[in-house]
């Protein structure tokens, strides 16, 4: 008797997660997955199987499009947030000796998580506005005679907002992965009579790599299902595939929205599986 | 799991079995037969004797009506309980297609209506039961208004929608019946709005919209149906193109509306897409926009941060939408009554008048006149200049004494409406269309 219950522990212990799982996640995702099949006839869906919602969506110019300019904010999101969070976790790192230091100036990184999303966003425009403080600014000093326009409301905006956004999600698994590495490696190293750079190049990075590549997958599927930055932002003149779904959703053409969101998942799943080609997080944690 | 005992299995499979066929038992149990059958009879007549305090209404509505005020009032007037959800117009009528067992009272608009009454979620309303029906604006009963514009009105006109052939029917009426779709209760004629502050000069024509002069100072909805009318009001007004009706395009004038706007577009005539009321006070407030397609409550919330902001009267006529109740099928017995005494509550003039300081037009504006001020009403309703300071339902003061209300009386401004929010046979297509541009 002790030695089924021993068998079947294990089992007991992952039930609770599997049904949360199944329940929220798999369900839902399978139900997006059959609606996106049915039909719409002007006020309600209905069941039924049909590729008219792909067929829509492969043939029309408007989802290249759309896609093509999410993935451009994918990239520069990508690349400006590891620009910032490298260097940053880098310095708090190796940099800060002091662990309480360290602590401390990591918490400060989350600062901005302290206000809503939206509320963090609205704030930029008083800053970036035609009358905001930087054109203030910028007049003020004779650098230019009429205000910029292209801070606000802008394929720039779009991109500020979201590296401000998620930035600490690339700082975060970098920084701890930094944490990780065995100073002796260094130390090692710096006797061998390594370059700084070639400590970096050689030995930091590619023990980093892990924590970049999980920084990576959050700013990546969190970039490619965005919308309410692109659209306050941008001034609902930007365009982005999930911004795409919500204004669909909000003339109820679910199934055509269901159809967006299944592509947009396989997108964006193997966007995630390139990057785990690219990197093997299991070995490196 | 070879260790797992015969036995094991066989009380596992069994239990397993037992709540599958429990479920089942309890699920069968629930399920619902048509009213009348005799798995779900339907509910016989009800003495109403003091059992409308038992009552709670469930309303789902904009957050234009769903109001405190007005709901302690009901209640301190009519004795029952309200449940209120203030909701944006999509997710009203998602909720109001979709959910049909989450509410009561269905308080949307008539552009809606081609959506929501074909769904038969709603239960015609019973004009007989409506005290001041005949009071209500012409232009809602019988689509006359002393022969003014609105008569000829384009799009979702309300008198289109008002009425369904029968008590169990979900076929628009072109005549009246005695079979109402909702009661109307507020409306407003809807222009743009402009900082002459900002622009230097008066508006007085849609075409301004894209005046070069204007250039990335402009603004409109995100909100594909209402958007697209007012961009028809200013393709239209600007000689770019014309519509046969504005309010139901056809796919060729649809594909010529976007490309207009696209063209605009990339000249960067437009500075934002605005979807929600506060974005459009915001853009106005901070000098981002100085001319946009704007609500009236907006206009009035620019105004009370002190500055100048004009809803100007424009030469080519208005934009219309109406607002009215609808009852849920579910209703019956007590619940039902409620609901028609709340109507008629709605309609009595209480509310008219609260909504009414807000600058909205009441259902019955003589209702309305008997819970207003004289100068209240002159002002609002009249066009004549305040006698005295004009103050919100809020306490808060919108207008000095002497100010004139834009575009004057409430026969002058909506008896100039041309067109009324719609929607329109190609919805689908112009969604795409509009996904296009802003894509664009």
């Amino acid at each position: 008797m002790t030695r089924t219950w021993k068998a079947l522990q294990p089992y007991t212990l992952v039930t609770p997660q599997t049904l949360v799982f199944l329940l929220f996640l798999v369900f839902p995702i399978l139900m997006i997955l059959i609606v996106s099949f049915w039909d719409f006839n002007g006020y309600a869906m209905t069941p039924a199987f049909t590729l008219q919602n792909y067929i829509d969506i492969f043939t029309s110019q408007v989802s290249l499009k759309t896609y093509l300019n999410t993935f451009k904010y994918v990239i520069l999101v990508w690349f400006f947030c590891l620009a910032i969070a490298f260097p940053v976790s880098y310095f708090l790192a190796f940099h800060v000796k002091n662990q309480k230091w360290q602590i401390i100036l990591f918490l400060l990184c989350t600062v901005p998580f302290w206000t809503s999303n939206i509320i963090r966003m609205i704030s930029w425009v008083p800053f970036l506005g035609k009358e905001g403080l930087v054109n203030q600014l910028l007049l003020g000093l004779n650098l230019v005679q009429e205000p910029v326009q292209w801070l606000l409301f802008s394929d720039f905006a779009v991109v500020l907002g979201m590296v401000h956004l998620y930035n600490f999600f690339m700082i975060g698994p970098i920084f701890n992965s930094l944490m990780r590495i065995d100073r002796n490696l260094i130390t090692a190293a710096e006797d061998m009579g390594a370059s700084g750079f070639q400590i970096l190049k050689e030995v930091i990075l590619p023990l980093a790599s892990s924590g970049i590549a999980i920084g990576s997958i959050f700013v990546v599927t969190l970039v490619m299902g965005e919308f309410v930055t692109v659209r306050l932002m941008g001034g609902g003149q930007s365009a982005s595939v999930g911004k795409l779904i919500a204004t669909q959703i909000g003339s109820l053409q679910y199934p055509l929205a269901a159809a967006n969101a299944v592509i947009l998942l396989a997108v964006t799943l193997i966007l995630v599986v390139g990057i785990l080609r690219v990197v093997d997080i299991r070995k490196e944690l | 799991m070879a260790k797992i005992s015969r036995r094991q299995i066989i009380r596992t499979g069994l239990a397993a079995g037992a709540a599958f066929a429990a479920t089942r038992c309890a699920s069968s149990s629930t399920t619902s037969s048509a009213p009348g059958t005799p798995g779900n009879p339907s509910a016989s007549p009800e003495v109403n004797m003091g059992k409308s305090k038992d009552v709670t209404l469930r309303l789902i509505g904009t957050g234009v009506s769903q109001i405190n005020d007005i709901r302690d009032k009901a209640i301190a007037d009519l004795g029952f309980k309200f449940d209120m959800r203030a909701l944006s117009t999509e997710e009203n009528n998602q909720i109001a297609i979709t959910q049909p067992g989450q509410y009561d009272i269905f308080d949307g608009e008539y552009f809606s209506l081609p959506l929501v009454v074909p769904s038969g979620n709603l239960k015609p309303v019973d004009t007989k039961k409506i005290r001041d029906f005949d009071k209500i604006a012409p232009f809602f009963t019988t689509g006359k208004f002393d022969g003014a514009k609105i008569e000829q009105a384009q799009g979702t006109s309300p008198i289109k929608v008002m009425y369904v052939t029968g008590e169990d029917s979900k076929e628009f009426s072109p005549t009246p019946t005695d079979w109402a779709t909702l009661i109307p209760f507020q409306y407003n004629a809807d222009t743009l709005g402009y900082r002459p502050d900002l622009t230097g000069k008066k508006i007085e024509s849609w075409a301004e919209l894209f005046d070069p002069a204007f250039k990335g100072k402009t603004a409109i909805l995100d909100i594909p149906s209402i958007g697209i009318m007012d961009a028809a009001m200013v393709a239209e007004a600007a000689g770019l193109m014309k519509f046969v009706d504005k309010g139901n395009m056809t796919k060729e004038e649809i594909d010529q509306i976007t490309d207009i706007l696209k063209q605009k577009k990339q000249e960067g005539q437009f500075r934002a897409f605005w979807k929600t009321f506060d974005e459009s006070v915001n853009l106005m407030t901070s000098g981002e926009v100085v001319l946009q397609s704007m609500w009236s409550p907006a206009v009035t919330a620019v105004k009370s941060k002190g500055l100048n902001c004009v809803y100007g009267p424009m030469k080519e006529g208005y934009r219309a939408w109406g607002g009215g109740l609808g009852l849920s099928k579910n209703l019956s017995g007590i619940q039902l009554d409620a609901a028609y005494e709340y109507i008629n509550w709605i309609l009595d003039g209480w509310v008219g008048a609260f909504l009414g300081r807000q600058g909205y037009y009441s259902a019955i504006p003589e209702n309305a006149r008997k819970f207003m001020k004289p100068e209240e009403w002159d002002f609002w309703y009249e066009g004549k200049p305040a006698a005295t300071d004009m103050i919100d339902p809020f306490g808060k003061k919108l207008e000095p004494k002497g100010a004139l209300r834009d575009g004057g009386s409430f026969k002058q401004r909506m008896g100039d409406v041309v067109v009324w929010n719609s929607t329109m046979k190609e919805q689908k297509y112009l969604l795409q269309k509009w996904n296009e541009f802003i894509a664009s």
